[in-house]
C-alpha cells in the first residue's frame, strides 16, 4: 500500500517538474527565438530605412486630396487643376467658386478666413493672425519676401524658394511658378470629371431634374460618363474584379474536374495496384509543393501574362490539394452502399454514381466552395505577380506612387470582393449540403 | 378525395424524377457554359493564348534543367549560397504564425461568446477578424514596403495580420467546443479571467491550436517566399533576380527551386506528421 503511495508520489512529483520546465522553457524559447529574429531581421535599422513622409503622404492622400493653383512666373498664365493633373483641369473660364479672377488678378480663398492674391508682380497671403506676407519672384534676385529673421517654422525660406504651409493649405513661390495648394476631404472626382457636363450636380439634380446635356438623357449620360471617368476608371476596375473572381472560378472548378478521377486512381479501395496509386499521390505531392510562385512563373514563360495564365497557375496547384483531399474521402467511403448497388446488377458507372459519388458530394462541394474563396485571395497575389485583375491594378497604382486614393479604392475593393466570396461560399455550403449526409 | 393508388404515385414519382433531371441537367448547362466562357473570356485576355502556348509549356522547364545540367558542379554551390534567403523565408513564415497566432489567440478568446472578457464587444472582434482575414497578404506587403523599405519585416507582419484574422476564427470554432465545467469550478473559487483562460480552456484547446497553426505554418512558408517575389527580401527575392537576369542565371533559378520545392515538401511532412499524433494522442485520451 505504501509502496503504491510513494510510487504514485514520484510519478506525480516527475509530472509537476516536467510541467514546470515546460511552463517556464516554452516562453523562454519563444523569447530567445524573437530575440534572434529581432537581430535577423535588422529591426534597430528599421528605424533609419523607413519613410514616415511616405506614410504621411499615403495617410493623406487616402482621404483627402489638393487643387493646384498655379502661376507661370514667366508668362503669367494661371491653371487650377486637381492633383495637378490633366485629367482635372479646370476650364479657364469656369474656375471653382474660392478662385475669384479680375484681369492679372486671381485672388484664392482657402477657407478660415486664410486668403491668396496672385498680384501681377508677385502673391499676397493674409494670414490671420500673423499678417500679410508678400513674396516678389524675380529672375535675377530670387524670390524676395516683406519676412524679418525671425521665421515661424511653418515658413521655410531659402533664395530661391519660398514655401509656407498652414491649416488651410500651402503655398510654394519660386523664380518660375506660384503655386497654392488647398485641401479637401474625400477622393476626387470619383463620380465625373470636370469635362463632364454632370460634374457638381446632386444624385437628386441627375435622377429627377431637367436634361442637363441636351444630347442625351440625364441617367444614360451619366452612367456613361461615370463607368468612363477618366480619372478612376470604373469599367477598367470592375473587369479586373470580374477578371481575378474568374481567375478563382475556372482555377478551382477545373481543378475539382480533374482531381476526382485522380483521386479515385489514388484511392486504396478503388485502385489495388499499389504502384499506381504511390505514383498518383507523388505527383499530388510534387504538384502542391512546387507552388503556385513556381508554376506562376512557368507558366507566364508559356502563355505571357493575364488571366488564363493565373487560372492555370491555381488549377495546377489545386489539382495537388484536392487530389489528396478527395483520395482521402474516396477511402473513407461506406463500402455497403455500392455494394447495395452492385447487388441490383447494376454497371460499373452507375456503381460509382448512385454508390459513391453521394458519399463524397459534401466533403467535394464544401472543400471546393471553401477553395473559392482562399483562391480569390491567391487570384489577387498572382494577378500582381503575372500581371492580370486587381492585383495588376494594385502594383501598378502603387508603383507610380503618387495616387494612393486609388491605392485605397482598391484595398477596399479586394476586401470587398474577398468578403463577398466569403459569404457566397458559406451561402452555397449551406444550400447545398444541408439535407445531404450531415 | 381517393387514397392515392399505386398508378398514381407511380406517375407522381416518375414526376418528381423527372423534374429532379431537368433541374440537375440546367446547373450541369449552366456550369459548364461558365466554365467553356469563362475559358473563352481568359483565354482572350491572356497576352498569349493557350492553344499557342501549349506546346511551349515545357521550353521554360527544359532550358532551366538544360542549363542547369551543363553547370552541375556549381549546383552545390548555389545550394548553399542561397541557404540563407530560404532561412529568411522560413523564419518569416514561423514569426508571422508566431506573432498572428498569439494575436489570434486573444482575439478568438475575446469573441467566443462565454469566454469573451467584454462580451459586448463580440462583434467588433469578429468583424475585425473577417477583415484581416479577406486581407490578401500582398496587400499590406506592398504598402509597408513603400513605408518601411523593403525586407524581411513588411512580410511579416503582413503575413501575421492575415494569420491573426484566419486563425481567430479557427481558434474560436475551437473554442465554441470546450468543456465550460472546468470554468466554472475556476470561477467559484475566484479566479480571474486571465487565471480562468490559462487554466480552464488552454489545456482544453491547446492540441487543436497548434495542429492549426502547423497547418497555418505551411501556408505562410508559401506566402513569404511569394511576398518575396515583390520586394520583401528571402528566397523570393533571389528567384526573381536570378529570373529577371534570364538565360545565364538559370543555374540559380534551378537551385532556388529545388530549395524552395524541398522546404515546402519537408514542411509539409513534418507538420503532417505532427498534426496526426496532436490529433491521435486527443482520441486515445
Amino acid at each position: 500500500m505504501t509502496d503504491t503511495t510513494a510510487l504514485i508520489r514520484t510519478e506525480a512529483l516527475g509530472l509537476i517538474a516536467r510541467k514546470r520546465l515546460i511552463a517556464f522553457g516554452l516562453p523562454a524559447l519563444i523569447l530567445a527565438y524573437l530575440a534572434y529574429v529581432f537581430v535577423a531581421f535588422d529591426l534597430p535599422g528599421l528605424a533609419e530605412r523607413a519613410r514616415l513622409d511616405n506614410a504621411r503622404a499615403l495617410v493623406a492622400d487616402s482621404y483627402s486630396y489638393k487643387t493646384h493653383v498655379t502661376r507661370d512666373n514667366r508668362s503669367g498664365a494661371v491653371s487650377i487643376a486637381i492633383e495637378g493633373e490633366r485629367k482635372g483641369t479646370y476650364p479657364p473660364d469656369r474656375p471653382p467658386a474660392w478662385v475669384t479672377r479680375d484681369g492679372d488678378r486671381t485672388t484664392i480663398d482657402l477657407g478660415r478666413g486664410h486668403v491668396v492674391q496672385f498680384t501681377p508682380d508677385g502673391l499676397r497671403y493674409d494670414v490671420p493672425g500673423f499678417g500679410p506676407i508678400i513674396a516678389t519672384p524675380s529672375t535675377a534676385r530670387g524670390v524676395i519676401t516683406n519676412l524679418g529673421d525671425d521665421l515661424p517654422d511653418w515658413i521655410n525660406r531659402s533664395k530661391n524658394r519660398l514655401a509656407i504651409s498652414t491649416p488651410a493649405g500651402r503655398v510654394s513661390v519660386t523664380r518660375n511658378r506660384t503655386e497654392v495648394f488647398r485641401y479637401f476631404k474625400g477622393w476626387e472626382l470619383f463620380f465625373f470629371t470636370l469635362d463632364s457636363p454632370y460634374h457638381g450636380h446632386s444624385l437628386r439634380q441627375v435622377a429627377f431634374g431637367p436634361r442637363i446635356d441636351p444630347a442625351r438623357p440625364n441617367l444614360v449620360g451619366a452612367w456613361a460618363d461615370f463607368w468612363g471617368n477618366a480619372m478612376w476608371h470604373h469599367a477598367d476596375v470592375a473587369w479586373a474584379i470580374f477578371e481575378t473572381i474568374l481567375m478563382a472560378f475556372l482555377g478551382t472548378m477545373g481543378a475539382a474536374l480533374v482531381a476526382l478521377p485522380l483521386g479515385f486512381v489514388a484511392a486504396r479501395n478503388f485502385t489495388p495496384v499499389a504502384g499506381i496509386r504511390f505514383g498518383i499521390r507523388r505527383v499530388f505531392d510534387f504538384l502542391r509543393g512546387v507552388d503556385a510562385l513556381i508554376w506562376t512563373i512557368v507558366l507566364a514563360r508559356a502563355f505571357g501574362p493575364g488571366p488564363l495564365t493565373g487560372a492555370l497557375a491555381i488549377l495546377i496547384t489545386d489539382t495537388g490539394t484536392f487530389g489528396k483531399m478527395f483520395s482521402e474521402a474516396l477511402e473513407n467511403v461506406d463500402a455497403r452502399q455500392i455494394e447495395g448497388v452492385q447487388s441490383t446488377g447494376a454497371p460499373l458507372v452507375s456503381r460509382y454514381r448512385f454508390g459513391v459519388i453521394p458519399q463524397i458530394t459534401p466533403v467535394l462541394l464544401s472543400q471546393t466552395l471553401y477553395y473559392l474563396e482562399s483562391n480569390t485571395r491567391s487570384a489577387t497575389i498572382i494577378g500582381a505577380i503575372t500581371g492580370g485583375g486587381i492585383g495588376l491594378l494594385l502594383t501598378q497604382a502603387m508603383i507610380t506612387q503618387k495616387d494612393w486614393e486609388e491605392v485605397s479604392y482598391y484595398i477596399i475593393l479586394i476586401i470587398a470582393m474577398v468578403m463577398l466570396m466569403d459569404w457566397l461560399s458559406g451561402l452555397l455550403r449551406r444550400r447545398l449540403i444541408t439535407g445531404a449526409a450531415r | 378525395m381517393a387514397p392515392p393508388n399505386g398508378a398514381d404515385m407511380r406517375r407522381h414519382y416518375m414526376d418528381l424524377t423527372r423534374r429532379r433531371r431537368l433541374y440537375s441537367g440546367l446547373a450541369l448547362m449552366v456550369f459548364v457554359l461558365l466554365m467553356s466562357s469563362g475559358f473563352v473570356v481568359a483565354d482572350d485576355r491572356n497576352a498569349g493564348g493557350f492553344w499557342d502556348g501549349l506546346h511551349n509549356i515545357f521550353d521554360f522547364p527544359y532550358q532551366v534543367v538544360a542549363e542547369a545540367g551543363t553547370k552541375l558542379d556549381l549546383l552545390p554551390a548555389h545550394l548553399v549560397h542561397f541557404c540563407p534567403a530560404l532561412l529568411e523565408t522560413v523564419n518569416i513564415a514561423a514569426v508571422s504564425t508566431l506573432v498572428g497566432g498569439l494575436a489570434g489567440l486573444v482575439l478568438s478568446l475575446m469573441s467566443t461568446r462565454g469566454l469573451a472578457r467584454f462580451p459586448r464587444l463580440i462583434p467588433l472582434f469578429r468583424r475585425a477578424m473577417d477583415v484581416m482575414r479577406a486581407m490578401p497578404e500582398i496587400v499590406i506587403a506592398l504598402v509597408l514596403i513603400f513605408v518601411m523599405g523593403g525586407g524581411p519585416v513588411p512580410a511579416m507582419i503582413a503575413i501575421a495580420l492575415h494569420t491573426a484574422g484566419a486563425l481567430g476564427k479557427l481558434f474560436s470554432e475551437v473554442n465554441e467546443n470546450a468543456d465550460m465545467k472546468p470554468l466554472e469550478g475556476l470561477e467559484s473559487v475566484g479566479a480571474g479571467w486571465m487565471q480562468r483562460m490559462m487554466l480552464g480552456v488552454m489545456p482544453q484547446v491547446a492540441p487543436n491550436y497548434l495542429s492549426y497553426a502547423l497547418l497555418r505554418f505551411e501556408i505562410n512558408i508559401r506566402a513569404s517566399a511569394i511576398l518575396g517575389f515583390v520586394g520583401a527580401g528571402g528566397i523570393g527575392y533571389e528567384l526573381k533576380n536570378a529570373m529577371s537576369w534570364g538565360q545565364g542565371k538559370f543555374d540559380e533559378a534551378a537551385a532556388i527551386f529545388l530549395l524552395l520545392f524541398g522546404a515546402i515538401v519537408l514542411f509539409d511532412q513534418l507538420s503532417g506528421r505532427v498534426r496526426t499524433r496532436l490529433t491521435r494522442g486527443r482520441v486515445a485520451r
